[in-house]
């Protein structure tokens, strides 16, 4: 693969690097159009007053969020994260180690919000803001993939993704805001999911699913579109109906509920289960896109929803939803509201519903990237960890051959793909690839050592991530596949004789 | 009685209303500022008792920084616990008669007092050697370092170069929480450990030292994973 930077060695012994300043202060994301901002009720472009305006955001901020007040004050600079964040392994920028990032807001707090920076801003590294901050903000903000891998390792519980969704809530007000992520929230806002994929085109890429099926199956496995009868409301990544290896998850999913027999349906209302205002911070956006679920789930009277493979989409429905969109006494008390796709399968498996020819997989050896929201910001289950137990308890109910990365890069201290929080686009390339770093080289030893074949994942922006970014370290962009590929590969159709 | 016994008295009672009123301020401020959504650093426990469990690892044994980085958490550790035993030792000085768990663990104090000298040696050590951590250090992360290590240095050489009057000393102490001022002796080493002891209480509340209630609102560590079982509104969510 070529590229016009230099792409990370994979080295035998993975190391930290040593500081190099500014080597990712080029990176910046498209700045958001006109219309991109005004869809999500953002000014247009930079406003005039812009210094006060964003101060007095801050101030909104830290009174809305005890979180960010909590964070801006309690760090003591000791440096426990500084070897922990994905993009500073991957870029040497010091400004990428999860407290420097905290630290451009907190310079800025300091300054304007509290004693010792009002009147000794030298003394403790107050700064003014000033256009080249907002700037410094614009570049680095858009670093961090709110992965919340720093979280686990600071003595203060410091979230740095708490800080990142402030600042680019901040950026947003003053008319900076980022253009992968609100035109995207204006898609779903005008059409109801991230591709912008209207109706009729849905209807019939699901058609084409069936026939899929049929011919590899000779079985009718249907996947329903708005289907009134349904007790089951899937929703899922909108790249689960188009995008490789994401769409065979869905078929995966399908052929689950096919076989326990379980009656469920899409909606073409609520065809995105990814909400990309967490990304960007904005409540009203993450609220607005949420509801198309709640409306969808009430107009279909559905009695369960479930949650397809998609990280960030299920933090939110996990932790944000009762918020938001709550409470869920019209759905079946017997199942949690929400649950996850793999909680689903789990629970038939563990029922003895599901039959599984493990064989079908055995052309695979399969390893596990946890994915960071997943992980880290949400359960399955009813014990903590369960995130980590039920995904891989569906990959070995499938698989013969399946092997766990070196422990500190899995479950809790997993690395996140280098694309989440907002960074999948091809504008930030560069620290894409150099993000994944970490992750790549985790895989890279289970390849020597235990030639794995496939890294399976539950997150429809992983998948992507990794199918751009691997060729980059020349490993096939087909060696990441869905959980539920394994699954449906494996499932033993129709009925027993 | 000299002046330097009214001016001490009038900072110690400055620094303690400052400590007290500044804290309570933050504290009220955090409390009263709203979390309005879930957000544990997962796996988190699932019930409040749980989260007792996970706030006396974190606050006790620190374990999230045990995770991070073991030198950190040796020489932090450490200076963090002896410094609790240190604090003990000095009770003597401010209750009469002594109460008894503090005279057992007094003796232990001296050995605290190069226990914390260490830890905080090898803190500061980090902020020029590791390069990272050097990166992040402003002025008053060092100076923060040299503060303490100043207060202990004295403590330490009162204890075994130049002796105060420590009768009298405690004297002093007694006096004021009765506002009932006897002379402070004037030992250049005892004026300058109280005096950077008073600068110590005096920035608490405008410094990083608020990581210290900071912790216990930290919303990632405080919360119950229980968003699906219970809810959550937002209103209250410790």
């Amino acid at each position: 693969m070529k590229a016009e930077f230099t792409i990370p060695v994979v080295t035998n012994i993975p190391t930290i690097p040593s500081v190099v300043d500014g080597t990712m202060a080029h990176s910046r994301p498209f700045v958001a159009k006109s219309d991109h901002q005004s869809a999500l009720g953002f000014p247009e472009e930079l406003v005039e007053d812009w210094h006060d305006r964003a101060l007095e955001k801050m101030k909104e901020l830290l009174g809305k969020y005890r979180s960010l007040q909590v964070f801006m004050d309690s760090c003591v600079k000791c440096g426990a994260c500084t070897d922990k964040c994905h993009y500073f392994l991957g870029t040497s920028d010091p400004k990428n180690m999860p407290v420097a990032r905290q630290d451009l807001m907190r310079k800025v707090y300091r300054r304007y919000f509290t004693f010792a920076g009002k009147y000794f801003p030298w003394l403790v590294g107050a700064i003014d803001l000033t256009r080249e901050v907002l700037e410094d903000w614009y570049s680095y903000y858009h670093q961090c993939s709110e992965c919340r891998r720093c979280s686990v390792y600071c003595p203060y519980g410091i979230d740095t993704a708490e800080i990142t969704m402030a600042g680019r809530e901040i950026l947003a007000s003053v008319g900076i805001g980022q253009k992968y992520s609100n035109e995207i929230i204006g898609k779903v806002f005008k059409i109801g999911n991230n591709l912008g994929l209207p109706e009729p085109a849905m209807a019939d890429t699901l058609l084409d699913l069936e026939e899929e099926i049929k011919e590899d199956t000779d079985i009718d496995v249907r996947l329903p579109l708005d289907d009134a009868d349904a007790e089951v409301l899937l929703v899922t990544p909108s790249a689960d109906f188009f995008a490789e290896p994401h769409v065979d998850g869905l078929i995966g999913y399908a052929k689950v509920f096919h076989q326990a027999g379980i009656p469920w349906t899409l909606s073409s209302h609520a065809s995105e289960a990814a909400n990309f205002g967490l990304f960007i911070g904005n409540d009203e956006s993450m609220q607005k896109v949420a509801m198309r679920i709640r409306e969808a789930a009430l107009e279909l009277g559905v009695k369960r929803i479930i949650v397809g493979e998609c990280g960030h989409a299920w933090r939110v429905a996990y932790s944000y939803w009762n918020t938001l969109i709550g409470p869920f006494d019209f759905l079946d008390p017997n199942y949690p509201a929400p649950q996850h796709i793999c909680e689903a399968t789990y629970d038939l498996i563990e029922a003895g519903a599901l039959k599984f020819d493990k064989e079908q997989n055995d052309d695979k050896v399969v390893t596990f990237h946890d994915s960071c929201n997943v992980s880290r910001g949400s359960r399955m289950g009813n014990v903590p960890g369960g995130q980590f137990i039920i995904p891989r308890a569906l990959i070995k109910a499938s698989c013969n051959h399946f092997i766990d990365m070196r422990e500190d890069s899995i479950r809790e201290g997993t690395y996140c793909c280098g694309g989440g929080g907002g960074l999948l686009t091809d504008d930030l390339t560069e620290l894409r690839v150099k993000g994944a770093l970490p992750r790549v080289q985790a895989l890279h030893e289970v390849i020597e050592q235990y030639q794995v074949t496939h890294m399976a994942a539950i997150c429809a922006i992983c998948k992507s991530q990794f199918t751009k970014v691997l060729p980059f370290y020349s490993l096939g962009m087909d060696m990441i596949i869905s959980v539920h590929q394994l699954v449906g590969d494996a499932l033993v159709m129709g009925r027993e004789q | 009685m000299s002046i330097v016994t009214y001016l001490y008295a009038g900072a110690f009672y400055f620094a303690t209303l400052i400590l007290v009123l500044g804290v309570t301020r933050k504290i009220v401020i955090y409390a009263r500022t709203p979390a309005p959504y879930k957000i544990p650093t997962t796996p988190a426990p699932t019930t409040k008792l749980g989260v007792v469990g996970r706030m006396f690892r974190e606050t006790v044994l620190f374990e999230s920084l045990f995770k991070a980085s073991k030198w950190t958490w040796i020489f932090g550790w450490i200076f963090h616990f002896a410094l609790l035993i240190v604090v003990i030792r000095h009770l003597r000085y401010f209750t009469e008669p002594v109460w008894v768990w503090v005279t057992i663990l007094s003796p232990y104090g001296v050995y605290a007092g190069w226990a914390m000298l260490f830890g905080l040696s090898g803190l500061w050590g980090r902020r020029f050697f590791v390069d990272r951590v050097r990166y992040i250090s402003a002025p008053s992360d060092h100076l923060m370092l040299i503060l303490l290590l100043a207060i202990v240095s004295t403590g330490l050489m009162m204890k075994y170069v130049w002796h105060t009057d420590i009768v009298a000393v405690k004297a002093f102490f007694l006096g004021l929480m009765r506002f009932d001022l006897t002379p402070l002796p004037s030992d250049p080493l005892l004026l300058i450990h109280l005096g950077l002891v008073v600068v110590l209480m005096t920035i608490f509340p405008v410094s990083k030292l608020l990581h210290a209630p900071g912790v216990f609102f930290s919303p990632t560590r405080n919360q119950v994973d229980n968003s699906r079982e219970f809810g959550h509104q937002g209103i209250q969510s410790s």
